[in-house]
């Protein structure tokens, strides 16, 4: 029957076929595909309802992580000025070069482009191929800091054959004093991995400066300012097409010093080629008038970069040029403990004002053979404590020291700082050293022997003092017992208040049994400079100030029994350290003053001349001296 | 019947439908013009595209079915041989060949076997009663094999499943016996792995990324993953119009064609989806009831399997939209900005009216 209806005219088929049922199939069909259809798109309400309703709140953060970036505002960073406001540190505007990570097609094509307009050394060149590396591809990375404004001029003229690179202005630390004061004011330098682990991360960028050392580093959280915050809409390429929040920054505070730039620079102008430290301090309020650490640097290297052969120099192992003298180097103190192991020496009633050593050029233990020698070989006859400090007798000082033990004085030469750090607002003081049994005990794991305890009384032996620590001693010393922890920032002032906070250091007082123990120590240390037989005559002969000081001379090498120093014998890093320290004006200190050369000799000849100066300089407004370098400009 | 002829019908159109479809093109253009990132011009060349797939609906609309009947396998076997051309002579773009240079314009043949396919089955079925037997099934099978193969070797895979599923539909509306469409769905995973096999690593890909995007979030996952994040963060309100930050900020890639759907689920939400797919359930019903009403199988089949081919785009495109079908390049019919398909939709839907509006005169 089908074949049939194959061959009939077309006309005829539809009459052959079952209309009724094909027409029941077809709607059947038709019901079961909209049903299907209606099925279909169930699923896909279904898939909707979880994506836009049950998981809505994942997707409106995945999409807010999509669109909004958190950029951190950077603060400008507090200046810094000397107590006669020049500025010794603040922001200049530089440009860098930078490029979009995404843009560069061909890192060494774009380099070779480059180098025809500014010049990008290869270090530049394999520092930026390092970046581009390891960042982000909508993210710009550093190609050059630091571009000459004629370089910023070419670059921009070609910029449009450079997509996605761009200048961008930063801004740059600037030291305008270059080294004078740097050891004080220290210097800022990029932020490495360890210390942006250990500061606030919202608070810095990996590129941004920190304070390395100095007032700078001390002051870090002060000067750096807090960070503001801008909360951005950014599009797919990372523009940033609107702002949706701002938190302004706050700007760092500015750092007024205690000390005069001039001074300072006089103080490290007198120490010419030493190695030396000069530290003055204003007895009455513990400022730092100066603080002089030779030889210097220049801290502008640290924040622009510097190559190679000039940082190896400032490595240099003698010079040390970065290496802080005033408040990092420990020398033994030397004489220059004398005075406070005299008030020791009263104050424990071990001695009187009056009682007397006979010294005949050495000291010797009564059960012990060796002979413990004054550095004047035919002794200083009968000596009090006041002929003692005048004339620096050691061997009074030995046995003193011998009366005292190693406890006691210990215990006394804490109370004046001594092996305790100062607190000054710079970073990294050292401790120094003021020895002690427990001390021996715990770290060289050995008995005290009592000939230890002899050349402690003379600043010898364990003993270690930094200039800072000497100067705070002398300080308290020149005050009768005020002692004030020695500061550098005289004020900080917050730019946006207008609020100036002063930096002030309340005095601990040191109260001994009779306040004519301190007369008698001054007393001597007066004779030092004042009287014929003073170790420092030589400088106290025409001051037209009466002053008071202690020389001190340290011993870098142990001299056998039998032998004697000679300077012309050794080498010259194996000479005495020169050290002075003292107080002017007597009766109304305004300085205290500690030098210390390093191999410089004898205290008296070398330093005694320098902290004279620098204190002259200091009060006699119109000597020639100050006048000589008042004249040039700073 | 009769009673609803005036009512529903002017020059052969059917005004529900016409009113849907332009209730879908306004909604079209209202999130292009927020897509396409407020550009007037892209919107003029579209209502440009619209108002010549609306004419080409009218005019197919004013042709009674058994006009084209005696061309349908002409049309067929030339578009078999266009694709045959253009495998050999056409022009690439994006890793495929798909189009025709013309001179004037490119033209994509396999774009006319999404009618031409579903209209030769329907042709080749019609004339014998129904369900088809075997032969004819497999006849069927083959009429719609050849053209998909072809295409799917440009390739181009979405619109060979598209075509594929034309055919099939046609055979299923036919009244196919249940036995068959078990046993073809069960053959269904021989069938998927035979075309994983001739899949290019590309469309692999794809497929791969749909069942586990964040394996590439930045590669080939990235459409799906942005397009995701889209649709959710719209939640069941929406975050306004034009105030789609998926969008607007860029992150969604091919925002103003394939993937218009996911800047509309982010700024109208799920109730503004709810209203679309509203509109889409009205047209496919009201299809269906058309094709309901039609007299004589190839109306009936002709009318019926265009309507579930609608439907495929829409369901393709929405499926691979909201990550639960491969990214296989469908457009959502009458939203995604492109003229092409726009038009074979459009020609679909002025058979579907003619089919219904010519029907007494059919019978008579």
């Amino acid at each position: 029957m089908v074949k049939i209806q194959t061959i009939q005219p077309r006309k005829k088929r539809f009459i052959l076929k079952d209309a009724a049922r094909e027409s029941n199939l077809f709607i059947n069909r038709v019901i079961i595909g909209w049903l299907f259809m209606l099925a279909c798109l169930g699923i896909i309400v279904a898939r909707l309802l979880f994506l836009q309703v049950f998981d809505h709140q994942q997707y409106t953060t995945l999409s807010d992580q999509n669109r909004i970036k958190i950029l951190p505002i950077s603060s400008s960073r507090g200046a810094i000025y000397d107590s006669r406001g020049r500025v010794l540190a603040d922001n200049h505007v530089s440009y860098s070069l930078e490029v979009v990570v995404d843009k560069v097609e061909d890192s060494e094509n774009t380099l070779k482009q480059l180098r025809q307009i500014i010049t990008v050394t290869e270090e530049d060149g394999e520092n930026f191929k390092k970046l581009l590396r390891n960042t982000r591809r909508f993210d710009s990375v550093l190609v050059r800091h630091n571009l000459s404004e004629d370089e910023v001029a070419r670059f921009l003229v070609q910029r449009h054959n450079f997509p996605g690179m761009d200048i961008h202005a930063n801004f740059t630390r600037f030291y305008p004093l270059g080294p004078i004061g740097a050891h004080v004011i220290g210097y800022v330098g990029r932020i490495t991995e360890r210390e942006l682990d250990q500061v606030n991360s919202l608070d810095y960028q990996p590129d941004d400066f920190i304070g390395k050392t100095g007032i700078e580093k001390f002051y870090e959280k002060e000067l750096h300012g807090k960070v503001g915050i801008q909360k951005v809409e950014v599009n797919v390429q990372g523009r940033i097409l609107r702002i949706l929040e701002q938190t302004p920054p706050i700007p760092g505070k500015n750092i007024y010093l205690t000390i005069d730039m001039a001074f300072q620079k006089y103080a490290e102008r007198v120490i010419r080629r030493e190695k030396a430290s000069i530290v003055a301090i204003d007895p009455r309020t513990g400022g730092v008038l100066a603080l002089a650490s030779m030889p210097t640097y220049d801290p502008n290297l640290f924040v622009t970069g510097m190559d190679h052969k000039t940082y190896k120099k400032l490595l240099n192992v003698r010079k040390r040029p970065l290496f802080n003298r005033a408040v990092r180097g420990q020398y033994p103190p030397g004489s220059t403990v004398k005075p406070f192991m005299g008030l020791a020496g009263l104050e424990y009633g071990v001695r009187e004002e009056h009682s007397s050593t006979w010294c005949r050029g050495w000291y010797r233990l009564s059960d012990h053979p060796h002979k413990f020698r004054d550095w004047k070989r035919s002794g200083h006859r009968s000596v009090n404590l006041h002929r003692a400090l005048e004339g620096s007798c050691d061997v009074y000082f030995y046995d003193l020291a011998h009366d005292l033990g190693i406890n006691r004085m210990h215990a006394f030469m804490q109370r004046f700082n001594f092996g305790k750090r100062t607190g000054i607002d710079i970073s990294g003081e050292a401790r120094g050293l003021m020895p002690s049994r427990e001390w021996k005990q715990k770290i060289h794991k050995k008995n005290w022997y009592r000939g230890e305890t002899l050349i402690v009384g003379i600043g010898q032996g364990y003993s270690l003092a930094t200039p800072l620590q000497l100067a705070v001693a002398t300080a308290a010393l020149s005050m009768r017992g005020q002692l004030r922890r020695p500061h550098v920032a005289f004020a900080l002032d917050e730019p946006n208040t207008g609020i100036m906070k002063t930096v002030s250091s309340s005095p601990e007082y040191i109260t001994l049994k009779h306040e004519n123990y301190w007369d008698i120590v001054i007393n001597g240390m007066v004779a030092v400079v004042h009287s014929y037989r003073g170790t420092a005559k030589k400088i106290g002969r025409r001051s037209r100030y009466r002053f008071a000081g202690k020389t001190g001379t340290a011993q870098v090498i142990g001299i056998k029994q039998n032998k004697r120093y000679d300077a012309r014998k050794i080498a010259k890093k194996y000479h005495d350290h020169a050290l002075f320290v003292g107080f002017a004006p007597l009766h109304d200190p305004k300085i205290a003053i500690s030098v210390i050369v390093e191999n410089g000799g004898a205290g008296s000849r070398t330093a005694a001349p320098l902290a004279k100066k620098v204190m002259d300089y200091y009060l006699l407004p119109n000597s020639p001296l100050r006048l000589a370098s008042k004249s040039k400009k700073l | 019947m009769q009673a609803n002829w005036d009512t529903n019908h002017f020059f052969h159109l059917d005004k529900p439908l016409l009113l849907g479809l332009m209730l879908l093109s306004s909604i079209g253009l209202v999130v292009l013009y927020s897509a396409g990132g407020e550009d007037i011009s892209l919107l003029v060349r579209q209502i440009q595209r619209i108002g010549m797939g609306f004419a080409i609906m009218i005019i197919l609309a004013q042709i009674r079915p058994q006009y084209f009947l005696d061309w349908i396998p002409w049309i067929y076997l030339s578009g078999i041989l266009l694709l045959i051309a253009v495998l050999i002579i056409g022009q690439s773009s994006h890793g495929s060949q798909r189009w025709l240079n013309l001179g004037l314009f490119r033209f994509q043949p396999s774009e006319i076997m999404k009618i031409s396919v579903p209209l030769t089955v329907c042709w080749y079925l019609a004339d014998k009663p129904l369900p088809p037997n075997i032969t004819r099934i497999t006849i069927a099978l083959l009429i719609t094999l050849v053209p998909v193969l072809l295409i799917a070797k440009q390739p181009d895979l979405g619109t060979a499943l598209l075509v594929a599923a034309s055919g099939i539909f046609v055979l299923f509306l036919s009244g196919l016996q249940w036995r068959w469409i078990i046993g073809f769905l069960s053959l269904l995973p021989v069938l998927l792995w035979s075309l994983w096999q001739v899949m290019h690593p590309y469309q692999r890909e794809r497929v791969l990324t749909l069942l586990n995007p964040e394996k590439d979030a930045l590669g080939a996952g990235y459409h799906i993953i942005q397009s995701k994040i889209a649709i959710g963060s719209g939640g069941l309100y929406g975050k306004g119009w034009l105030n789609g930050t998926q969008s607007h900020l860029e992150f969604l890639p091919e925002r103003s064609t394939d993937f218009i759907f996911a800047v509309y689920s982010e700024e109208f939400g799920l109730l503004g989806v709810l209203l679309l797919l509203g509109i889409y359930i009205f047209i496919l019903t009201r299809g269906m009831f058309l094709a309901a009403q039609a007299q004589g199988t190839f109306a009936r089949l002709l009318a019926s399997s265009l309507v579930m081919t609608f439907f495929v785009y829409i369901f393709v495109n929405m499926g691979m939209v909201a990550g639960i079908l491969p990214v296989v390049g469908l457009p959502l019919p009458l939203i995604s900005y492109g003229g092409t398909s726009l038009v074979t939709m459009m020609a679909s839907f002025g058979l579907l009216m003619a089919v219904h509006t010519h029907r007494r005169l059919l019978s008579s």
